[in-house]
């Protein structure tokens, strides 16, 4: 049982990780960004050219993949969803304009990088070996470094200007305005820290799941899933969530085992009575 | 003034045709053989993308490399007409509707001859299709039902996990004293009845089947958790039924790092690169069906093929020494009988008598195959290579025939 949830405490790190982008987003912006997934393939896909054919250090590829999908998320929120906000007061369209970003990019990512799974030599080898729990070491090393970016990026939601306009604005938009927060440079920040994050996180397990240029698609939806159970815009609600879902499909992949590959069959019927009961989710406001 | 505009813009349109009339002449006149050579469109239609995108792209790519190869040769002369190849691609994302659009997209061009769909639903999806207008396709896909009649417009492009397994398993049963074996699979239809006949051949062979129903979704990125309750079984031998390339690194990865030491083994084709990759040495040892081909059977059309494609598309895929194959079938026994060229009915009567050398392994012979498992001849005959990974390279462990 201790290796069960030694298992769902990794999962659920690098989840919440990949959740904090997406809920961010959203919350600031009210934009359900379809194409986080193909963020965090992009991330991973720099980190591989740089850590893997450029054999530079893993550090330097991770800060290239964060940098450059920043520079990616800011330019997308400047000239693809800052426009069609403006333009449009109907939500359907940033979903489109999400959806349409995911596909261009799903599209762009295959020409630039191929079709082929690629992977990283391993940052740190060797495997923790005791009576109960077998990890190896680099799955601990990533495990703290999500941790590690997890609290980091609450203290400087929590503390720093920037932070603090971002939560205003998350909170009411209109009242932040009145108060002088500049809406569209915090938008443009936050846009380009969810993408930050999506990247940062696609980089740093490239070097333990590898990654190719499909499953942007299935992990946004994943990132979707915690963002439901945590409740959107809610940042401590996205890590519960990751948390929860590493957690359950650890214990489910374990206790269900016999029963064949029922552990997403039972988590979406759990999710589904679960939304019925509190639409809104374990953290999220019911007034959005 | 007007006139004289008009005058200029005469002269200008004369000076304009003459020299595309030249240019035209020139053209013609340096390609003769090209200009006269009509066009033999052959189709594929499989995945080009996400995480089995290494199945259809090593299919495509052989089929272009071969293709352009043929062509600048001069073309293939089937009856009286000399053909240039063209090669027409649809991705069909591994989404049997999307494979559906594809064939059609096929039959809209005219296209007879498809390689492809490279997965069992895919394939069984296109069936209809394929009947219906007049398509030979040659799927990588293993459902005995689009080969068994009355399905008779299906010709299997590889050799069959029925065929393979039970040879795999005789081997390290009596080579390497495996006795308890695990599988595991992708909760999709392909990989489970790929793991289902895996499991009854083990059966049949006296093996200790610990694990027959253990699955993984598709697009699991961190297989620790589903391998985790498999490796505390033991099994000397670990079964990835119809695991993808993309996939294969990642579970013999996580499952090396629980700890496993026994065998690993799959019978499907996979990728040197992204296993040295993924897994790097921790894949050391892992036993897969490779291409059909071995440095010590392959001809030096093969070596050259080899080298073409590799200059063409920076990489060599393993599986391509299989997949070049398809093309080479019907470009043969459309020789054979020129009549099948728009004809397929004429092609299926071709397929009984056909035979022809291989021009890619020594000593071979193309022909096709698969009555014992079809009841009829619906297959091309490929060496089946058994390798095992070694350093980045599969080395080949025994090579068998089937039929």
């Amino acid at each position: 049982m201790e290796q069960v949830i030694a298992n769902g405490l990794y999962l659920g790190a690098q989840y919440a990780l990949i959740a904090l982008g997406l809920t961010l987003i959203f919350a600031l912006m009210n934009v359900l960004n379809f194409a986080h997934g193909q963020m965090y393939v992009l991330g991973g896909f720099v980190t591989y050219s740089i850590y893997g054919q450029l054999k530079l250090p893993f550090l330097v590829a991770l800060i290239c993949s964060g940098v450059s999908l920043a520079i990616v998320g800011a330019l997308m929120e400047k000239f693809l969803f800052r426009p069609v906000i403006r333009r449009s007061k109907r939500e359907e369209s940033t979903m489109l304009l999400a959806a349409a970003t995911a596909f261009f990019l799903d599209a762009l990512i295959l020409l630039l990088f191929g079709e082929k799974q690629r992977g990283v030599p391993k940052i740190v080898s060797g495997v923790f070996i005791s009576d109960s729990v077998i990890l190896p070491y680099d799955r601990i090393v990533v495990g703290l470094i999500a941790i590690l970016m997890i609290a980091a990026f609450m203290l400087y939601m929590q503390y720093s200007k920037p932070g603090r306009a971002m939560r205003a604005l998350a909170q009411d938009r209109i009242a932040a305005q009145l108060m002088g927060v500049k809406v569209e440079r915090y938008s443009m920040i936050g846009f380009a820290l969810g993408a930050m994050l999506a990247g940062v996180v696609g980089g740093l397990l490239v070097s333990i799941t590898g990654v190719n240029s499909g499953i942007g698609g299935p992990i946004s939806i994943k990132a979707f899933l915690m963002v439901m159970i945590g409740g959107a815009g809610v940042v401590g609600g996205a890590i519960a969530g990751g948390f929860i879902l590493g957690m359950m499909e650890s214990v489910g992949l374990t206790v269900l085992r016999e029963y064949g590959d029922v552990t997403y069959l039972v988590i979406f019927a759990l999710l589904m009575a679960f939304l019925s009961i509190r639409p809104h989710g374990l953290m999220g406001k019911p007034w959005g | 003034m007007g006139s004289e505009m008009i005058n200029r813009r005469s002269t200008l349109k004369s000076l304009a045709l003459g020299a595309v009339s030249i240019l035209a002449i020139a053209v013609a006149s340096t390609f003769p053989a090209q200009a006269e050579n009509k066009e033999l469109k052959i189709g594929f239609v499989g995945v080009t993308s996400g995480p089995a995108a290494a199945w259809g792209t090593s299919n495509v790519r052989s089929m272009q490399t071969r293709a352009d190869w043929l062509n600048e040769a001069g073309g293939v002369k089937i009856g009286d007409d000399t053909y240039n190849i063209t090669i027409v691609t649809f991705d069909d994302q591994k989404d049997p509707k999307r494979a559906i659009a594809g064939m059609e997209k096929m039959a809209q061009e005219g296209i007879h001859y498809v390689v492809g769909p490279n997965v069992d639903d895919g394939a069984a999806a296109v069936r209809p299709v394929a009947e219906s207008k007049g398509i030979i396709y040659f799927p990588y896909a293993f459902p005995k039902s689009l080969y068994v009649a009355p399905a008779s417009n299906a010709v299997l492009g590889m050799v069959a996990n029925y065929q393979s397994g039970p040879a795999i398993y005789k081997y390290l049963k009596e080579n390497k004293s495996v006795k308890k074996v695990a599988f595991i699979a992708a909760n999709e239809s392909d990989p489970i009845s790929q793991r289902d006949s895996g499991v009854a051949a083990a059966k049949e062979l006296g093996l200790e089947v610990v694990a027959e129903t253990d699955t993984y979704q598709n697009d699991t990125r961190d297989f620790t958790p589903v391998l985790t309750p498999i490796v505390q079984l033991k099994p000397d031998l670990l079964v990835l039924s119809g695991v993808a390339p993309a996939n294969a690194p990642l579970l013999i990865r996580a499952a090396r790092e629980l700890g496993y030491e026994g065998l690993i083994s799959a019978e499907t084709a996979q990728d040197a690169t992204v296993l040295q990759e993924g897994a790097g040495e921790l894949a050391n040892g892992f036993i897969s069906v490779g291409g059909a081909s071995t440095p010590e059977i392959r001809t030096p059309l093969m070596e050259e093929f080899i080298e073409r494609y590799t200059k063409k598309f920076g990489e060599y895929n393993d599986e391509s020494n299989t997949k070049v194959y398809a093309l080479e079938y019907i470009i043969e026994t459309l020789k054979a009988n020129p009549k099948a060229i728009d004809d397929v009915a004429e092609f299926k009567k071709t397929i009984d008598s056909f035979s022809a050398p291989n021009p890619y392994a020594k000593d071979g012979m193309l022909k096709y195959v698969g009555t014992t498992s079809f009841g009829q001849k619906r297959q091309v005959s490929v060496p089946m290579v058994v390798t095992e990974f070694k350093d980045g390279k599969f080395e080949t462990l025994f090579v068998g025939e089937v039929d």
